[in-house]
């Protein structure tokens, strides 16, 4: 479930930085390659897990798939927090600039 | 266990490799010598091309990380891995061998994917650019 969601969230992320593209200056694109790497490290580790347990590896327990999908959840809460601090630091638009000179006037 | 530890060794790494390669294209601009390289002439630098790499193996090693707080592999006390402290050292490097290594090798080869075909659209256009000039 946690690669599902981490999947979904890559993909969401790509379709949003298509559509802006060539505006850069969300930085969406560094959001879609955070997603999609760790989709790649968990497709990895589905893998492993699936040479280990066979058929089994579809059919998790119940409670084993709802904390999957709470994990999902808080590791796309998380790379979304990630990325608006990268983004406030980067500053592309300079918003975060003109607020703190503004107020310091 | 650990095995995030291996694409995240990769990043520090290629971070390092894409400050030198920065470097090197800001030298090379001050000293207006052209690259030789087709696709930087009119396309996306290289050093931008190791960002995309960068941004996959950062983010994918932070996420992992969270996943393994999460299931508790991961401790916030020193040895900060429940492996080591458990005394499953072996079975962490086993880990890290296959899986961590498999991870970094498959996010490095999805980049490598990315250039490519990044370089060929990039190397289509020069080629179409040329040919309007002596069209033109």
């Amino acid at each position: 479930m946690t690669l599902l969601i981490t999947v979904f969230a890559a993909i969401v992320a790509t379709l949003v930085w298509y559509k802006k593209a060539p505006d850069n200056s969300m930085r969406y694109g560094t959001l879609a390659l955070m997603y999609w790497g760790a989709s790649l490290m968990w497709l990895v580790d589905a893998i492993f897990e699936y040479a280990e347990l066979g058929a089994e590896f579809f059919t998790p327990e119940a409670a084993d798939m709802l904390n999957d999908s709470y994990l999902g959840l808080c590791v796309v809460a998380l790379g979304l927090i990630i990325w608006l601090v990268s983004l406030f630091i980067k500053d592309p638009k300079g918003i975060i600039r003109k607020t703190l000179l503004k107020k310091s006037v | 266990m650990a095995c995030f530890l291996v694409p995240g060794t990769e990043a520090i790494v290629t971070t390092i490799v894409t400050a030198v390669v920065k470097h090197k294209e800001n030298n090379l601009k001050k000293a207006n010598v052209e690259s030789k390289d087709i696709s930087e002439k009119i396309g996306t630098k290289f050093s931008t091309k190791l960002g995309w790499l960068n941004k996959m193996l950062w983010g994918g090693s932070a996420l992992l990380a969270f996943e393994h707080i999460w299931h508790g592999e991961v401790i916030p006390v020193f040895p900060f891995l429940t492996a080591v402290k458990e005394g499953e050292v072996g079975g962490m490097l086993s880990e890290m061998g296959t899986a961590g290594v498999t991870m970094a090798v498959l996010v490095t080869a999805v980049w490598i994917g990315m250039v490519i075909v990044s370089n060929a659209i990039e190397k289509r256009q020069a080629e179409n650019e040329n040919t309007g000039e002596v069209k033109a």
